[in-house]
């Protein structure tokens, strides 16, 4: 039975001190890599016999905006054969920040990772078709980053304390 | 049979088009146009239900046996924006959608009214949000809003009398005033000449 100590030893013998921050969260590990190890990362993981993660289950980006390296983005992936999941983390820095296209290996990315552009602006470099899946086409910002607040800002009609929030902080950046 | 299970007098027809005032003498019924092509429309007006989200399931409760919206002449729900009178938008319209809803009512043959049903098409409800059409009045003009989360079928009957209401009362030529006309370019709606 594959286990997560029994993949982590796989990937350090492979790819050595380029996997690091090993966690462990509600029993899936964790690792997380850099952008020029990340294709050669999932190629290894997907095309292994042994470790088999045929499936990438989802793919997702993360903002810290108090991080030097501002963005995560985040593969999940899944073995069929060994029933196990693995999450794979790569941060990256800047503000327009650019990750290698999956859509090389799981055609399935191409919608994930036209999201993660549409909410957190990740350039995923190679992308066939990199444009807004969800949201408006001729939205500006990328909402799900921290500095964009969540309301609509067009209304003029609320009191902002009346729904307990303090303007000046949801009309910071304006 | 029992004797006193059979009505003896006529039951009571509650009837909905009361006439205009008029002149009335033998064998003819004289009145203003107008107020025949009022009552004629507000009696069968066609809905075309642009539903969403959960105000869109009390709608078809509205609609339904029960509550039966057949009964003010809108039996016929109309899924072509080319044959409505009435535009009922039920539900969240999201930004993404609203061009869509523009379009819709652009489609509509004059004369045309719109009802917004619910606190999400009214302003944007619960969902206050940069996704989120903030209320559908700012992109095509509304007659009546309907409040609630949903709001009940009687709410939304209750809207559709005071539809009923505008159409019966309204002056023929209102659709060719430059007032009228003024409310649609302010959406950036066109207008035609005729």
């Amino acid at each position: 039975m594959l286990t997560n100590e029994r993949i982590l030893e796989r990937l350090k013998e492979k790819f050595g001190d380029r996997i690091a921050d090993t966690e462990l969260q509600f029993g899936i590990m964790s690792v997380s890599t850099d952008s020029d190890r990340i294709i050669q990362v999932m190629e290894f993981l997907k095309g292994d016999e042994e470790l088999d993660f045929v499936f990438l289950t989802d793919l997702c980006a993360v903002h810290y905006p108090d991080r030097v390296r501002k963005f995560d983005v985040i593969y999940h992936l899944h073995s069929f054969t060994n029933n196990i999941r693995l999450r794979v983390k790569l941060p990256l820095a800047g503000d327009s920040p650019k990750a290698p296209t999956m859509t090389t290996l799981w055609s399935s990315t191409n919608w994930m990772e036209r999201e993660t552009y549409d909410f957190y602006g990740v350039i995923f470099e190679g992308h066939p078709n990199l444009k807004r899946i969800l949201n408006v086409d001729d939205m500006t910002i990328f909402p799900l980053r921290k500095e964009y607040p969540l309301e609509d800002n067009t209304r003029k009609d609320k009191n902002d304390e009346m729904f307990g929030r303090d303007p000046r902080l949801i009309r910071a950046d304006q | 049979m029992n004797e006193s299970l059979i009505e003896t007098t006529p039951r009571r027809i509650n009837v909905a088009a009361n006439p205009p005032e008029g002149v009335t003498g033998d064998g003819y019924f004289a009145t203003r146009f107008e107020k025949v092509i009022g009552l004629a429309r507000k009696n069968s007006l066609w809905p075309l239900p642009f539903a969403t989200s959960c105000c869109g399931i009390e709608f078809m409760s509205t609609m339904a046996s029960h509550y039966d919206l057949a009964r003010f002449g809108s039996e016929r729900v109309s899924f072509s924006p080319r044959q409505a009178d009435l535009l009922m938008v039920m539900g969240t319209i999201a930004k993404k959608m609203g061009p869509i809803l523009k379009q819709v009512y652009e489609q509509m043959a004059e004369p045309r009214w719109v009802i917004s049903v619910g606190a999400c098409a009214c302003s944007g409800g619960i969902f206050d949000t940069y996704s989120v059409l903030q209320g559908i009045d700012q992109i095509i003009p509304v007659d009546v809003y309907v409040p609630g989360c949903p709001p009940r079928p009687e709410q939304i009957i209750d809207g559709f009398m005071k539809i009923q209401e505008l159409v019966h009362n309204e002056p023929m030529r209102r659709r060719n005033s430059g007032e009228y006309k003024d409310i649609l370019e302010s959406y950036g709606i066109k207008t035609f000449e005729n």
